[in-house]
């Protein structure tokens, strides 16, 4: 079943319209990636689906993204729910200046939600689920931005998880990361897709290949095609997606 | 004659090192005077005793005390009503005409000349609020003053934290009260605090907002409320060097090497507070 369902979904950024009649079903439990040349709206679609966008001014949407049977563009929508539901990791590792444990906890101190006693537990959970309690576990008091890269993209997963999100947005998670770290981030994300529904946006369609079961690809702000992975990459019905895949633009 | 860039350089450069040295000349000028002339005066007597004999000899307790309450009063006017208005003026205010007309009155604030300010208190707290000529007027009239370097280090302050924290603790579900409350405050503490402190500098060291608003010529006693006038330090100076005959010099010169010791210290504990955090923050 569809974790996130867009129906007619259009973005404006003042007179320029970024997303154009975008429908599309992201099933839960899957890895589905988005992937198209810069500026084709990937990332701003990623950033609607947890309303970041309305950080921006002058932003405009028309019509719907269903979320378990809700509307999350509904003005009223509320979006701390929306956020705890719905997470982000970003392209650059961005840990706050804090210690690693605190930065694990931050999500949950804000939300109030746990018992005091209870964080420890939540932080040694939090970080085995990105591969990095025994590495860490010893130094959770030192000072998350003395962490290599790619252990910082792992604590900002790990920072995510804490708060029990259900669908997780990667917005080019491992672009800053070398190739064995980026290789480490995909089967961590293989195995995390067990228990969330990931959409990765990505510049490197061969990580797309490698790791998604669906794959949409976005061309000025219109979604051209969108279905399994390997239909996409191996006899894509679109010209457009033919000549992105086989690298004749991008 | 033929030009030789070299040459034109080495001539630039002396020029600017030059420029440059002046710089250092009347700082340590001053410096070197005043602790030359007034050191002798320093005593453990001089620090702690009223002024005795018409101020002509004795010490300088009580200007030393109303500049500490003077300064403090300042600091719990001022830095309240600048941090919220810099927290306002980073966080929440768009770009339109209204955030202009602040921003503008800020700067044009920080332009008024300080004896402006003086009268400017008197009208408004010692006169209009009858609060009279008292700690309480002195220490608002000082705080209007360093009020606008206040809200700009601390705007500068807010204003450099990354914004990609504010994305994710945003995005981690956080409200943006939240969000400025936990990581953009925290991140700005240094900032803020090396401006109060600039400010504090400013406030101890200006006579003009003090002459109208608080200070007295002679007290017999320290002052007991807010609402008592005071002695100060910049002021005292101003009528022992100009108003009371035969002042002995080392007097004087050890009352300016008190209030230039207090300044520069203040100011050397901003230094060293920017210094160590900035060593602390990497990002």
């Amino acid at each position: 079943m569809a974790k996130i369902l867009t129906k007619n979904l259009n973005l404006w950024y003042g007179d320029f319209q970024a997303i154009i009649n975008v429908n599309a079903a992201f099933s839960g439990n899957k890895i589905t990636a988005i992937i198209g040349p810069s500026g084709c709206g990937k990332s701003t679609l990623l950033r609607i689906f947890n309303r970041m966008n309305d950080l921006i001014e002058g932003v405009r949407t028309s019509g719907e993204i269903i979320v378990d049977q809700e509307n999350i563009l509904d003005t009223d929508a509320d979006l701390v729910v929306l956020r705890k539901k719905i997470g982000m990791v970003f392209q650059r590792p961005n840990p706050f200046p804090l210690s690693i444990y605190e930065n694990v906890v931050f999500g949950q101190r804000i939300h109030n939600s746990i018992r005091k006693s209870e964080l420890d537990s939540l932080a040694e959970e939090s970080l085995r689920s990105v591969l990095l309690w025994d590495e860490l576990k010893d130094k959770l008091h030192k000072s998350a931005l003395s962490l290599s890269l790619e252990q910082k993209q792992r604590l900002c997963i790990a920072r995510l998880v804490a708060v029990k999100p259900e669908v997780l947005l990667m917005d080019e998670p491992c672009s800053t990361l070398d190739p064995q770290a980026t290789q480490r981030i995909e089967e961590l994300m293989r195995e995390l897709k067990n228990n969330y529904t990931i959409v990765i946006v990505t510049h490197n369609m061969q990580q797309a290949a490698r790791i998604s079961d669906d794959t949409g690809f976005m061309l000025l702000g219109e979604l051209i095609e969108f279905g399994k992975t390997d239909d996409i990459f191996t006899h894509p019905s679109d010209k457009r997606t033919e000549d992105y895949i086989t690298g004749r633009y991008g | 004659m033929k030009r030789n860039p070299q040459r034109t350089q080495k001539i630039a450069f002396f020029f600017l090192l030059l420029a440059t040295l002046l710089i250092i000349v009347p700082v340590g000028l001053i410096i070197v005077i005043i602790i030359q002339k007034g050191l002798p005066a320093i005593n453990w007597q001089f620090l702690t005793d009223m002024p005795r004999q018409g101020m002509r000899a004795g010490g300088i307790f009580p200007a030393i005390v109303g500049t500490v309450y003077l300064v403090l009063g300042a600091i719990s006017f001022a830095l309240p009503i600048g941090l919220l208005a810099a927290v306002y003026l980073s966080e929440y205010a768009r770009a339109n005409i209204l955030t202009r007309l602040i921003k503008l009155s800020i700067v044009n604030l920080a332009g008024v000349p300080s004896v402006v300010y003086g009268l400017f208190g008197l009208a408004l707290f010692v006169v209009f609020f009858k609060f009279g000529a008292s700690i309480l007027s002195g220490s608002l009239t000082l705080g209007l003053m360093i009020l606008p370097i206040i809200i700009t280090s601390s705007v500068e302050a807010l204003e450099s934290v990354p914004q990609s924290f504010r994305e994710v603790s945003l995005s981690l579900g956080a409200s943006k009260w939240q969000t400025i409350r936990n990581i953009v405050l925290p991140n700005a503490v240094p900032g803020i605090i090396t401006g109060t402190i600039l400010g504090v500098g400013r406030a101890a060291g200006e006579t003009a907002p003090i002459l109208f608003t608080v200070a007295a010529f002679y007290l017999p006693q320290l002052p007991s409320s807010i609402f008592d006038q005071a002695m100060a330090l910049p002021y005292h100076l101003y009528v022992i060097s100009t108003q009371v005959p035969n002042v002995d010099e080392k007097i004087r010169y050890g009352t300016a090497l008190v209030l230039l010791f207090m300044v520069l210290s203040v100011n050397l504990v901003a230094v060293i507070i920017r210094y160590k955090f900035r060593k602390l923050k990497k990002w």
